[in-house]
């Protein structure tokens, strides 16, 4: 542990390392994937009420014929045995195709392709607006540990970690909207549109970051090679920024994955408040008229952005460690 | 042995020392109040919650309703006192319910070790692999809104945190001689793990459990505020909020209002699980809370 923190962080790789690292990190991500696909088709077929039902009686006021129902339920490829529709809907699900809504009848797969890109940006921006802020100001709590700007973003870190979304959207709306009107209401227009969303999807997220930074840093400024490096008569800036730094991310990293989570899924608030047309503004419309297909469709892919994004952390976390980089083991 | 017991008395004043931080008394406070109020609501309120009252819609405060009225006339103070009943309950059952199922599996993981962690791990990362919250707005939408499938949603969601954190835990302490020891004496695994092995990890679980209260309470408003929790005419501060969008340009406190006591609650519930935690010293990345 003690012995990587010495070494310098460029210039040393070995690529064995990095390709069985990650070899290893893709296979235990295979039953992964599988088991997200398992429970995003169960939440289809597994919740209650019929959809042959609901797409033939809308209103709930026509009587369905025998026939008119077999011939739709057959269509759906409902008669099959679970297992067989879940072979089918996987096999389907692969090739891209997804399907068609109940009720708009429209392809979900052009629905996707279109709304995924904002949802994605929306939640890179929030894990953009993460990193900076919450790693930002878990340095400053960490340099300046029990004085007056620790104290004061201490609290306010807390507060962030206990304000709901929607409520701080809100705010926001009353406050940069209505009262000083700087910004648009919804829509998207140009990047100011992105602030209030942006904000409403990270503020919870930034608190937690900050937070882990300040431990984080705080347990490396007390490790020995810091006290080495200061005896040595190094600068303190200078320490904090080459070696503490990187060596205080290295847990971070790890984490960003969680908030990217809590990120993705909060973007769906985010959405309905400022009118984003992303997938969680039509997974919550799907979700109210019980359209099975959309919403296997919408945890199917928020679930697959969210593992790529871990394999796209893993490789941050490669960078920056040069532990796994060496191929040593890491507990 | 006088120097042990010197060094062991030292150590106990120092952790009385421990600050009687006037934060932490202030949140407990807070808590204690705005629990009491939720729970003696119904003789505290001066109107009750369902009564609407269309000649007094969309009041500003007044003396006869101190936050106003809502846009069908009933009093935003007594439904705010109301506002907190059914979500706290609702976080408190779920948070419990995970705790126990995340507890149980997480010491078999743990204990047992081989091919039994094996399935569970792979368990617990399919389940971690679906954002929480998309999770949730999925099971809470498809079964239909309702105290139940809230209830499976949060569950769902949560008994992972709960059960990681176990396992690890279990799994460090099965290496320590005490647990070798009993087994030398003939204790069995159940009793290793309830009566030895259990109680080191209150500390660490408690402190979890705090934290995911606070989150479960801020999950259901959310569910709540999408259409998919707790519906209207419920008095609850997410419904509140959620029916407060239309008239919360006109009239900012029924939206202020109940969000000031969301973070109320969830501020004192956070802050003091944190001083737990300065109190039990458990590292802040043993217990990460999501």
């Amino acid at each position: 542990m003690t012995a990587s923190a010495f070494r310098p962080l460029s210039g040393y790789s070995e690529p064995m390392g990095i390709v069985k690292y990650m070899g290893k990190r893709l296979l235990t991500l295979i039953p992964v994937l599988l088991g997200i696909t398992i429970v995003a088709f169960l939440l289809g077929t597994g919740a209650p009420g019929d959809p042959v039902e609901a797409i033939l009686n809308r209103d709930g006021t026509q009587i369905v014929s025998p026939e008119e129902y077999e011939i739709v339920k057959e269509r759906l490829g409902l008669n099959d045995p679970i297992p067989i529709q879940y072979i089918k809907w996987l096999r389907n699900a692969m090739t891209g195709e997804l399907g068609q809504s109940f009720f708009t009848n429209k392809d979900i797969r052009e629905q996707m392709a279109y709304r995924l890109p904002y949802t994605v940006r929306l939640a890179l921006l929030g894990l953009g607006m993460t990193v900076v802020f919450g790693i930002g100001a878990g340095m400053v709590m960490a340099i300046y540990k029990d004085r007056w700007p620790d104290r004061i973003l201490r609290t306010i870190t807390t507060v962030m970690l206990s304000v709901p979304g929607f409520w701080i959207a809100i705010l926001m709306i009353l406050i940069f909207v209505e009262q000083l009107k700087w910004l648009p209401t919804s829509g998207l227009n140009g990047w100011k549109s992105y602030i209030m969303p942006g904000i409403t999807v990270s503020v919870s997220t930034i608190g937690v970051c900050a937070r882990l930074t300040r431990t984080s840093v705080l347990d490396e400024l007390g490790r020995q090679y810091v006290t080495v490096a200061s005896a040595k008569g190094m600068n303190a800036r200078l320490v904090a920024i080459r070696h503490v730094l990187p060596n205080a991310l290295i847990p971070i990293t790890t984490f960003l994955g969680n908030y990217f989570a809590g990120i993705l899924g909060g973007s769906t608030i985010a959405e309905v408040i400022f009118n984003i047309p992303g997938i969680g503004n039509y997974a919550i419309d799907a979700v109210k008229s019980r359209d099975y297909f959309v919403v296997q469709a919408y945890v199917l892919f928020t679930a697959m952005v969210y593992v790529v994004m871990t394999i796209l952390i893993d490789l941050i976390y490669l960078a920056v460690n040069p532990k796994i980089r060496a191929g040593e083991r890491v507990e | 042995m006088m120097k042990r017991q010197k060094t062991e008395n030292q150590i106990r004043t120092d952790q009385d020392k421990i600050k009687i931080d006037a934060g932490h008394v202030m949140a407990a406070l807070l808590l204690v109040f705005i629990l009491l109020v939720s729970l003696f609501a119904p003789l505290l309120a001066p109107y009750d919650p369902y009564q609407l009252d269309m000649r007094h819609a969309l009041e500003p405060p007044c003396a006869a309703h101190l936050l106003g009225t809502d846009a069908i006339g009933r009093d935003v103070l007594s439904r705010i006192m109301y506002g907190g009943r059914q979500s706290l309950l609702l976080a408190a059952a779920a948070t419990g319910l995970s705790m126990t199922l995340g507890c149980i599996i997480g010491m078999i993981a743990g204990y047992f070790g081989g091919k039994t962690d094996l399935v569970i791990t792979a368990v617990s990362n399919v389940f971690q692999g679906i954002p929480g919250m998309t999770m949730m707005i999925a099971i809470a939408g498809l079964m239909g809104s309702g105290v139940t499938s809230m209830l499976l949603a949060l569950v769902i969601t949560s008994w992972v945190g709960f059960s990681r954190l176990v396992r690890g835990e279990v799994m460090k302490l099965k290496q320590e001689y005490f647990v070798e020891g009993l087994k030398g004496l003939g204790a069995g695994n159940m009793r290793i793990l309830l009566l030895h092995i259990g109680p080191n990890l209150i500390g660490s679980i408690l402190i979890i459990f705090a934290t995911r209260i606070a989150s479960a309470m801020l999950s259901v408003a959310s569910l709540s505020f999408l259409g998919l929790g707790l519906q209207p005419p419920t008095p609850d501060w997410g419904v509140m909020i959620s029916d407060a969008r239309t008239h919360f340009r006109q009239v900012p406190m029924l939206a202020i209002a109940p969000g000031v006591m969301i973070v109320l609650l969830s501020l004192s519930i956070n802050i003091l699980a944190d001083a737990l935690r300065d109190r039990l010293d458990v590292r802040a990345d043993v217990v990460k809370g999501d």
